[in-house]
């Protein structure tokens, strides 16, 4: 479990960087916190021959609060984002979703944009950035362009980033007044990838859902995003509308550490808390 | 102030929580590095091996196949256990000739620089394979349509029968029986350290000193010795810190602690291996892996008459460890119990997966799983509270000893030395609050929570033979150096054994310095397993250190001109008892042993008091006397006539999610009695750590082989072992009852937190769920499709299987 030769690069500026991504093209890999691409190098599953560690650029290790929502830097370590009341304050689901991301340890070094990057149909951050309207940033030596939640995943592990872009940030929006979160997964063990998670957002006034959508991970070849409108009625949504829609829209399947049905079950089970989460806490901002 | 059954903490800790332990892998800093070609199939022929691609990757040293062995390094590597049952044994080679028998097989071995170049290496050789057809399985396996081997038929290496009294002509004639099928899945020791070797080859001495992770450093030694074709006394194997070994350690030659010395004899330059994580996985050994079909008779109250199990037991692709675990569990399943007749059968059956050899439990979790299954089902038969029906067949302490009437592990009756099984049920009972939980229960329940409450009950053989040794040497200094042969994985030996000495010699603890597993230090021992250490090197110093106090008194009396009847050793001194500490009338240990060495030359201070001309002597007197050794120092040796029985009953509330069907674990608690106690803390550190392994064994830990032979979970992402957030808070209580087979009263602590963790797990979740479990581990997948199946199929479900 040692990674095949490859050839290091260290840039000290965003510009640096991405000169060097322009000339590696596709033989190049980012490492930001490493906490997927080294294993996979050191499983020799993957190996880059070069690896340009964006440790040293200054100015990525960002989160930013504003009127529109949050930005999150290329450095941004989940935990730092995790922490950040503003973001916090501004957007629970962050911290809600981060929480239930690995463990402690993993979140000290993993940063939020490698995690959307990775694009793991069962990793979390997908989730909440495909909820929260969010987008990517990527850079390439020629400009920038911004990538909708939506259209960035693709499929497992599978992205919009292309050979010599860089992905340099994220922005997660604020959802309207009166909105609320959660984000509830099963998982085999605390902190493991989750046989199923799901992340919801509500926006109630005086009690009565006026929009829910929810975002579920593990149940897909990627995040399924699922606006629950038709499925709401007299402020409420009804499940077994909503059972139907979360049916139609997931694809699930078996592994050794759960079967497809089990995994569709879940959904349901969680569909359902995850909305029930969500209206008490809109409920409790209103308050 | 007597040390033994005191809470004293671990000597070891400090250093290895301050990354001072000092493990294979910090070792061995200027030796070359090898890495293993190892095969991607579960079952082939090799046709070709093509190295040309690899000639030129930087750093590489040499490239060997079978073909390069020589002598008996070329043979199959051996049977360490034969048995006359083991008709069929099969162990493989260092380097597969041939052919491969499970994925992981190492096929080429290379040497480099450093471990990237190895692998570099091992990535541009071409090995050619004609595949074979692979047996994967138990159901695959006993079929016999496909063979492992082509000359074991039907894939058995053996078949063993035990019987006391004819089982099932009693089941037969009983007022009432059942019919059971059961299932445990395969799982792993997965130490946090894997294996490693570091060999070193001494030209000029023509000698090796190897370091390597195991739990029998003496009989690694044997063994390269008997490989590599050099005399005994040419070898040397030494234990580093071990970051764990739960069973997989104790099976030895592996390959590569054949290859690694071989290889640095070849080359002339130190050699190492470090495992890595998914080389253990599929490379070093499984177990549990086992089938049980179980008829059992009993009277209307209850009361066993007759037990008849047959069962088949997955040894993997090979046998170098014997029948050890299914003898095991053949022999350990009848528990605290009276059983009436009973017969045993079972079949040892080849697979093309990782061979079978002990982990921590040693094939009683299956045997536990299976009685305790019995016990559940009987109860729920004759709708009997779960305690009753095994109170009612419990053996009584005053039957102690108790006769089963069959042979052990070790060859030796299976006769229980002591346990109170009553007593010990009582105080679980307290402990869990048995009587309770119905009202806790009905509270649940109308809070629309699921509860359920288990427990299972073993009896586990420990501290089995043949010996151990100890040697201590009193420094002139009065450091106390204690030697075993035997090695330490972790489990606080050191502070273990120090407390005995520190007793028996009268020594202060703080004097003592404890080696294990180290044969320049000792060189005859049989290894750490089967929870024996405290009862084989406990037993062994504390005997070696009655012979080096009866020494110290008599080199003393000699000094004070008293009787050795008159005199005492406390706190290091030996002194004239009752005359408390005035400088006449004591002599300190350090200047016993100075004493105890007449010197020709003062090299130091200490030994200018002791040259021949320092004090006066009698002319007449040899300086060492006929049968006399000079140095305070003694070897004693410890060989009990069997093992020692230990027991305990553990007892698990769950609750399970109504929806999700995850299982959380509220309440573990266990009674233990390993007879008398050195360690209270150590003791409840093996029964915490096993808790945590019969968990994982019951909820998450399973080894997950396609029909293929591929393992799908080589590694920690996807082999779920249990995290601190998954292992409950243990409740610990001890019932002592002292062996009476050795001098310290004690039996093995090692392995019973893990033995009934399966059992009582399903028990408690049978209990939440009113749903029968028949395999485990049981996954939340899994009860989910059980929950399914019983609304497809409303029928009785716990009560009985008639």
């Amino acid at each position: 479990m040692k990674p095949a030769p490859f050839a290091y690069h260290r840039p000290r500026s965003l510009a640096e960087a991405l000169d060097m991504l322009a000339d590696l093209g596709e033989e190049a890999k980012v490492l930001a916190g490493g906490q997927s691409l080294v294993p996979l190098m050191s499983m020799r599953l993957a190996s880059p021959a070069h690896l340009v560690d964006l440790n040293q650029v200054p100015g990525l290790a960002t989160v930013d609060v504003g009127a529109e929502g949050v930005r999150v830097g290329a450095l941004a370590r989940h935990s730092q984002v995790e922490h950040d009341t503003a973001s916090y304050d501004a957007l629970p689901l962050l911290r809600q979703a981060l929480r239930q991301v690995a463990h402690p340890t993993i979140r000290n070094r993993g940063t939020t944009v490698g995690s959307l990057v990775h694009g793991d149909p069962a990793a979390e951050m997908p989730a909440v950035l495909m909820l929260l309207d969010g987008s990517v940033t990527l850079n390439d030596v020629n400009g920038t362009r911004d990538v909708a939640a939506t259209a960035f995943f693709k499929g497992p592990m599978e992205t919009d980033l292309r050979p010599g872009e860089l992905a340099v940030g994220a922005s997660f929006r604020r959802p309207p007044p009166g909105s609320g979160s959660a984000f509830v997964e099963v998982s085999r063990r605390h902190g493991d990838y989750a046989m199923c998670g799901v992340g919801a957002l509500v926006t109630a006034s005086e009690g009565a859902l006026s929009a829910a959508r929810v975002c579920l991970v593990g149940v897909g070849t990627r995040p399924v995003l699922l606006d629950l409108a038709p499925a709401l009625g007299d402020g409420v949504v009804d499940d077994e509308a909503s059972a139907a829609l979360v049916d139609a829209a997931i694809d699930p399947e078996t592994d050794i550490h759960a079967t497809a049905d089990y995994r569709r079950h879940l959904a349901h089970v969680l569909v359902r808390r995850a909305l029930a989460e969500a209206r008490t806490a809109a409920e409790a901002r209103a308050a | 102030m007597t040390l033994f059954g005191e809470r004293v903490p671990r000597v070891e800790d400090a250093r290895l929580v301050t990354g001072e332990g000092r493990f294979l892998d910090d070792l061995g800093q200027d030796a070359l590095e090898a890495a293993f070609v190892r095969s991607p199939h579960a079952h082939a022929r090799i046709v070709d091996i093509d190295v040309t691609d690899a000639l030129d990757v930087e750093g590489l040293v040499a490239i060997y196949t079978h073909e390069d062995l020589e002598g008996r390094a070329a043979e199959p590597l051996p049977l360490l256990i034969p048995h006359p049952t083991l008709t069929h044994g099969r162990t493989p080679y260092a380097l597969a000739k041939d052919e491969v028998n499970h994925v992981g097989e190492a096929v080429v071995m290379v040497v480099a620089g450093d471990r990237y170049a190895a692998e570099d290496v091992c990535d541009r050789i071409r090995v050619d394979y004609h595949l074979l057809p692979p047996v994967v399985g138990i159901e695959a396996s006993r079929g016999g349509g496909r063979l492992v081997h082509d000359d074991v038929p039907g894939n058995v290496a053996a078949v063993m029968v035990q019987e006391t009294g004819d089982a099932d002509a009693a089941v037969d004639a009983a007022p009432r029986s059942l019919e059971l099928d059961l299932a445990i899945e395969r799982s792993a020791s997965t130490p946090l350290e894997g294996k490693g070797v570091v060999a070193r080859w001494d030209a000029d001495d023509r000698s090796l000193l190897v370091h390597t992770s195991t739990q029998t450093s003496t009989s690694v030694r044997q063994a390269i010795a008997a490989k590599l074709e050099l005399p005994v006394d040419r070898v040397e194997v030494v234990t580093p810190d071990v970051g764990g070994g739960f069973g997989v350690k104790i099976v030895h030659p592996w390959p590569e602690e054949v290859l690694v010395p071989w290889a640095a004899r070849r080359l002339g330059r130190p050699v190492k291996w470090t495992e890595d994580r998914r080389e253990h996985f599929v490379s070093s050994a499984h177990e549990r892996g086992q089938l049980h079909h179980v008829r059992v008779g009993y009277d209307d109250g209850g009361r066993l008459l007759g037990l008849s199990v047959r069962f088949w037991h997955d040894n993997g692709a090979y046998t170098p460890y014997g029948l050890i675990v299914p003898i095991i569990t053949s022999t350990q399943l009848l528990g605290p119990y009276k059983v009436g007749a009973y017969r045993v059968e079972f079949t040892s059956l080849y697979t093309n997966t990782v061979m079978v050899t002990p982990y921590r439990g040693a094939g009683r979790p299956q045997g536990c799983f299976v009685m305790e299954r019995v016990m559940d089902a009987i109860a729920a038969d004759l709708h009997l509270d779960r305690t009753v029906v095994r109170e009612r067949n419990f053996i009584q302490a005053d039957e102690m000893p108790y006769d089963q009437g069959l042979v052990f592990q070790d060859g030796r009756p299976l006769i229980y030395d002591s346990g109170d099984f009553p007593a010990t049920m009582a105080r679980l009972k307290d402990l869990v609050g048995w009587d309770d939980f119905p009202a806790f229960r009905d509270r649940a329940r109308a809070e629309g929570r699921r509860v359920g409450i288990g427990l299972a009950c073993y009896v586990e053989g420990t501290g089995v033979g043949p010996y151990e040794g100890g040697h201590i040497r009193v420094e002139t200094d009065g450091t106390v150096v204690v030697s075993t042969g035997l090695t330490s994985q972790g489990q606080g030996h050191q502070t273990m054994l120090a407390q005995i000495v520190a007793d028996e010699l009268g020594v202060p603890f703080e004097r003592i310095r404890v080696t294990t597993g180290d044969t320049r230090r000792f060189k005859y021992a049989v290894g750490t397993f089967a929870s024996r250490t405290a009862v084989m090197s406990g037993s062994a110093v504390a005997l070696t250190a009655r012979l080096v106090r009866e020494k110290a008194l008599g080199i003393a009396a000699q000094a004070l001109e008293a009787d050795p009847g008159d005199l005492e050793i406390v706190d290091g001194h030996v002194r004239v008892k009752g005359a408390g500490g005035g400088t006449v009338s004591q002599v300190d240990l350090g200047a016993v042993a100075v004493l105890a060495n007449p010197l020709r030359y003062a090299f130091d201070e200490a030994a200018g008091r002791a040259t021949q001309f320092a004090a006066p002597a009698d002319p007449d007197v040899a300086p060492v006397g006929p049968g006399e050794a000079p140095g305070l120092e003694a070897t004693g040796y410890y060989s009990p006539t069997r093992s020692t029985f230990a027991n305990g009953m553990h007892a698990v509330v769950v609750e399970t999610d109504p929806d999700t069907a995850e299982v959380r674990i509220l309440r573990y608690c266990v009674v233990h009695d390993c007879g008398t106690i050195i360690n209270p803390m150590v003791v409840e550190g093996q029964i915490h750590g096993g808790v945590a392994q019969g968990v994982g064994g019951a909820l998450y830990e399973r080894i997950e082989y396609d029909s293929d032979g591929q393992l799908l979970n080589a590694s920690f992402m996807d082999f779920l072992m249990p995290y601190a957030t998954e292992v409950p808070t243990v409740e610990i209580d001890h019932l002592v009852t002292p062996s009476p087979l050795n001098p310290l009263g004690v039996k093995g602590a090692g392995e019973a937190g893990v033995i009934p963790g399966s059992a009582a797990i399903a028990a408690a979740i049978e209990d939440a769920e009113g749903i029968t479990l028949t395999r485990m581990p049981i996954s939340p997948s899994e009860l989910f499709h059980l929950r399914k199946e019983r609304l497809v199929e409303p029928v009785e479900t716990t009560e009985g299987h008639t």
